[in-house]
């Protein structure tokens, strides 16, 4: 079992050095000069052939990566000059908030996901699996990011339940239960849509389940249904169901960017989306990069956990 | 039959679920289109519509309400009509979401065509890059792309539509890969066609339904994706809008004039959630599984769906099996597969019920405790009495108590039949304390027990094996002990031999004889084999087309069988070191259970037939003390 997980985050190495590859050079292939950029239009020749060579510039794009990546394994991002502080910094503050909102939102969407595709399987047919299903095909259709507004309209507009932004009160906020109550209407609403995914996915897995040889069993041996349904057949959707919870996660997380700017979540997703319209491109390099990295480690723990549930993957 | 029909209004969940499914589908789907098809209609016949300029402001007529005068839908908040500028919106949406799709689909799919048909190192290649873009959370990658291209309605539309062409490749590579390697494509390499045009002339029609199924399922996401991208402000810049933009400047006016945001993002849901139901309708269309209603997930017990059964004959045996009718229900045909079964067994008695596959025999075995897949299963007459107990009638607790505590079961195969997720031990301590109130260490002390019992070496190890690291042989013996975990009256034993080695055969056959002997269980033991039966039964039952055709003692019936059909199927069995007996197939196939002929069953076969056997219904007669047969003529009687 160690092993198999030494394995695999061995395997995550290429992977990782990939996608450094992949967002160092689409950085690098942006046009226009960025020496000319910082000093500005009226800058001389000198001063520029001078900037580009203290920034490294002037070598090939292979060294120039190299050097970038023994910085990043080092923890430096390089410096945002619109914030003007350095972008691990900014990168691992907003990083937290947005690990906080991603991961509410998976605990959410992987309970209410697998709760509702075992119902409807159970009732196939009946008005619960129509309801949910409706549900669902519903959910997935919605844009998240309209589906906060009308979560702000209702709940914090009219209703006054909950606070329409931000991730704690600016006055005399704090603590957890303060930040609970600014997570529920983001974290709900990055769930639906994952949630429809894993309700629809659980459903299918657990109908072509109860079909198996080893559920007959299970019922000739005289155990209760439920324990037939939530023990034997629950742990065999759940192998074929974790992979994709893991690549929710990649959804999650991309879809934060929405959820972030709608309920103006100091996060990652409305730093890049600032970011991408102040060209500040070491930080979107630092925050994609980050974030992707992110994605890969979810993956490897759908992995792992994967691995754990079904003893026949462990070889 | 005339039961069956008297039944059939009570009969919903036997019967066409798969077929109720699709029409629900359907209709759904027929609501999407009609959807669609509307928004497309007006949004192509906006600049025929009198509509105002979308662009024209009129600060006096700010944030008007929905239902102001001359403005439908309001204004917003510098006066320009929301009606018009939906639908101009809804046009540049799906303008861009369209020719995103179809970018996606010409590359994924060219990709996906090459990496299918060149294989090797071009796929391997291909497919890494493919992998390397989807470690990539999706709209983080569609954010980084426009950051490079920067911010635009255009710009978006190209990073909408990179992020999704690993889709495209992954689906067309695998559906290639399949087509690569057919018989056409060979044929055309034969003859010296150059690889485009077999990929283009050849492949390229077949792949096409796939290519175009993904095209449906993405299209949505495609158009929410832009609108989202639109939505941040990185899309559409002003004054150009789609729905997506409007939906982010109406934003900012969410407290004081909500109904900007709300018409927009409603739009957008409109649009996606039709093209949804559209593009699921065509799958489900397309999807032969569904199609088939093969989805479908058995209930815990087989319905019974039987007209109120008369007396019961007079008791004494363990297992008195009377009349039991149980049939298939797909779709408008009926499946009989046992139809009209009786036998008894007394209690220590051991009984083989003997048939070629697709006799009825397993039914038969499985419709005992009710564990015939309902749908489409429904046991439809008779009566099942265990211990003078009618199976059929009882309640699912009392039932339950009955599974796997007085009545055990032993299934084929053991490598389907053991859950691969959990422990032997695990499940044999399970069927141990969902009959006993043990604690589990007493309930593991009787595992290992168990597993002494049926001769597995170092038992104590075993219990944490999980079934993939044992053998066949050694699968069938956890089988088998979880059976004999709760001392059953009853073993109900279908074809347990059959997926084992010859050798491993004998050594299971050897042990299931001496656990009933030493136990004092009776045994129902299903099987294809002769040879099987006469080492191990006291009594034989042979069925055919879903009827015993004969029922005797073991020895009698093997020495002057009385049925014909018994006689051919004897002489079926090889004798060891007896090279020189012929092997007699029987000629033809039994007939097929949903077309029954008038009388004897066996009668095409049969090569004494006359006309009287397809008179009418023959009943199963004594032939002798202890045996009967149906057959009109018998080989071997009494008299």
């Amino acid at each position: 079992m160690w092993g198999y997980i030494g394995k695999r985050l061995l395997a995550t190495i290429p992977i990782l050095i990939g996608l450094s590859i992949i967002v160092f050079s689409m950085m690098a292939l942006i046009p226009g000069d960025p020496a000319t950029a910082i000093l500005g239009a009226y800058a001389t020749p000198e001063n520029v052939a001078r900037l580009n060579q203290q920034l490294g510039l002037d070598r090939s794009l292979p060294e120039q990566y190299l050097t970038w990546a023994g910085n990043l394994l080092q923890g430096d991002m390089g410096r945002s000059y619109a914030l003007n502080r350095p972008v691990s910094d900014e990168v691992s503050e907003r990083f937290g908030a947005t690990l906080i909102l991603a991961g509410a939102a998976l605990v959410l969407c992987s309970v209410f996901g697998l709760l509702a595709g075992v119902v409807a399987a159970v009732r196939q047919f009946g008005w619960t699996d129509r309801i949910v299903t409706f549900v669902v095909l519903i959910g997935i259709s919605m844009p998240s990011f309209w589906l906060g507004l009308l979560m702000i309209v209702l709940f914090a507009v009219q209703l006054r339940w909950l606070p329409a932004s931000g991730m704690y009160a600016v006055y005399g906020g704090g603590g957890l239960a303060d930040l609970l109550r600014h997570l529920a209407m983001p974290a709900v609403t990055l769930a639906v849509v994952a949630t429809g995914v894993i309700a629809r996915l659980t459903r299918t897995a657990m109908l072509e389940i109860l079909r198996q040889d080893y559920i007959r069993t299970a019922r000739a041996k005289g155990l209760p249904e439920r324990r037939v349904i939530y023990r034997h057949a629950f742990k065999a959707a759940l192998v074929t169901v974790i992979p994709v919870i893991g690549i929710q996660a990649g959804f999650v997380l991309g879809g934060a960017v929405y959820i972030e700017t709608v309920f103006q979540w100091p996060g990652i997703g409305r730093m890049l989306v600032n970011a991408i319209s102040t060209r500040d491109l070491l930080l979107v390099q630092g925050g994609v990069l980050v974030v992707a990295a992110s994605y890969v480690f979810f993956n490897l723990l759908a992995d792992v956990a994967q691995t754990l549930l079904d003893p026949r993957l462990r070889t | 039959m005339s039961e069956a029909a008297t039944l059939e209004p009570r009969a919903p969940a036997s019967g066409r679920p798969s077929a109720f499914r699709l029409l629900v589908r359907n209709r759904l789907a027929a609501l999407g289109l009609g959807t669609l098809t509307l928004i497309v209609a007006l949004v192509l016949l906006a600049p025929l519509l009198p509509l105002p300029d979308p662009d024209a402001t009129a600060p006096a007529n700010r944030l008007l309400r929905p239902g102001a005068a001359g403005h439908p839908l309001g204004t917003d908040h510098l006066g320009r009509d929301l009606l018009s500028r939906l639908l101009w919106g809804a046009r540049v949406s799906i303008a861009v979401g369209l020719s995103a799709t179809i970018i996606a689909a010409l590359v994924g799919s060219l990709i996906g065509l090459v990496a299918g048909y060149a294989g090797g190192r071009i796929d391997n290649a291909l497919m890494r890059g493919i992998d390397l873009v989807m470690a990539f959370p999706y709209i983080l990658l569609a954010l980084a792309i426009v950051a490079v291209l920067g911010p635009g309605l255009l710009n978006a539309l190209y990073a909408i539509a990179i992020v999704n062409i690993p889709f495209f490749a992954r689906n067309i590579r695998g559906v290639t890969l399949g087509f690569a390697r057919r018989e056409f494509v060979d044929a055309a390499r034969l003859s010296g066609a150059r690889p485009s045009t077999i990929l283009f002339g050849e492949i390229m029609p077949n792949v096409l339904p796939t290519i175009v199924i993904t095209m449906t399922t993405t299209l949505g996401w495609m158009i929410l994706e832009t609108a989202g991208l639109s939505f941040l402000g990185l899309g559409a810049q002003p004054p150009q809008a789609d729905l997506g933009s409007m939906l982010g400047e109406g934003r900012k006016l969410l407290f004081t004039a909500p109904h900007v945001s709300i018409i927009p993002g409603l739009m957008i849901f409109a649009l996606v959630m039709s093209v949804n139901l559209v593009g699921d309708g065509i799958r489900d269309f397309l999807d032969p599984r569904l199609k088939s209603g093969a989805l479908v997930a058995p209930g815990p017990a087989t319905a019974v769906m039987r007209a109120p059964p008369g007396e019961a004959a007079a008791g004494g045996a363990l297992l008195a099996v009377e009349g039991l009718r149980t049939e298939f229900h797909v779709g408008p045909r009926v499946h009989k597969a046992v139809g009209g079964v009786d036998f008894r067994i007394a209690s220590g008695e051991r009984l083989g019920l003997v048939g070629e596959s697709g006799s009825g025999k397993s039914v038969t075995a499985l419709s005992l405790m009710r564990l015939v897949p309902t749908p489409p299963g429904v046991i439809v007459a008779g009566r099942v009495l265990f211990d003078g107990e009618d199976t059929l009638a009882l309640r699912r607790r009392a039932l339950r108590r009955l599974r796997g505590g007085r009545v055990a079961y032993v299934f084929q195969d053991p490598l389907t039949t053991l859950h691969p997720l959990f422990t032997v031990g695990d499940q044999i301590v399970e069927a141990l304390r969902a009959h006993r109130p043990v604690s589990r260490r007493e309930a593991e002390a009787t595992a290992i027990d168990l597993l002494e019992k049926v001769q597995i070496p170092a038992a104590r190890n075993r219990l944490a094996a999980y079934p993939h690291e044992l053998s066949g042989g050694m699968r069938q013996r956890v089988c088998i002990a979880m059976a004999l975990a709760n001392d059953p009256d009853l073993i109900i034993a279908d074809e347990p031999t059959t997926a084992l080695d010859v050798t491993v055969q004998a050594q299971v056959l050897d042990l299931m004889r001496r656990l009933a002997a030493e136990q004092g269980s009776a045994v129902l033991f299903i099987t294809h084999d002769f040879g099987v039966v006469s080492e191990l039964c006291d009594r034989v039952a042979v069925m055919y087309a879903g009827r015993i055709v004969e029922i005797g003692p073991t020895g009698e019936v093997l020495k002057a069988p009385a049925h014909p059909y018994t006689a051919k199927l004897i002489d079926c069995v090889p004798i060891l070191g007896d090279p020189g007996r012929r092997l007699e197939a029987i000629d033809g196939l039994p007939p097929p259970v949903d077309r029954l002929p008038e009388g004897c069953h066996f009668a095409d076969r049969c090569p004494y037939a006359e006309a009287r056997c397809r008179a009418g219904d023959i009943a199963l007669e004594r032939v002798g003390e202890g045996r009967a047969a149906r057959c009109v003529k018998p080989l071997w009687s009494e008299s």
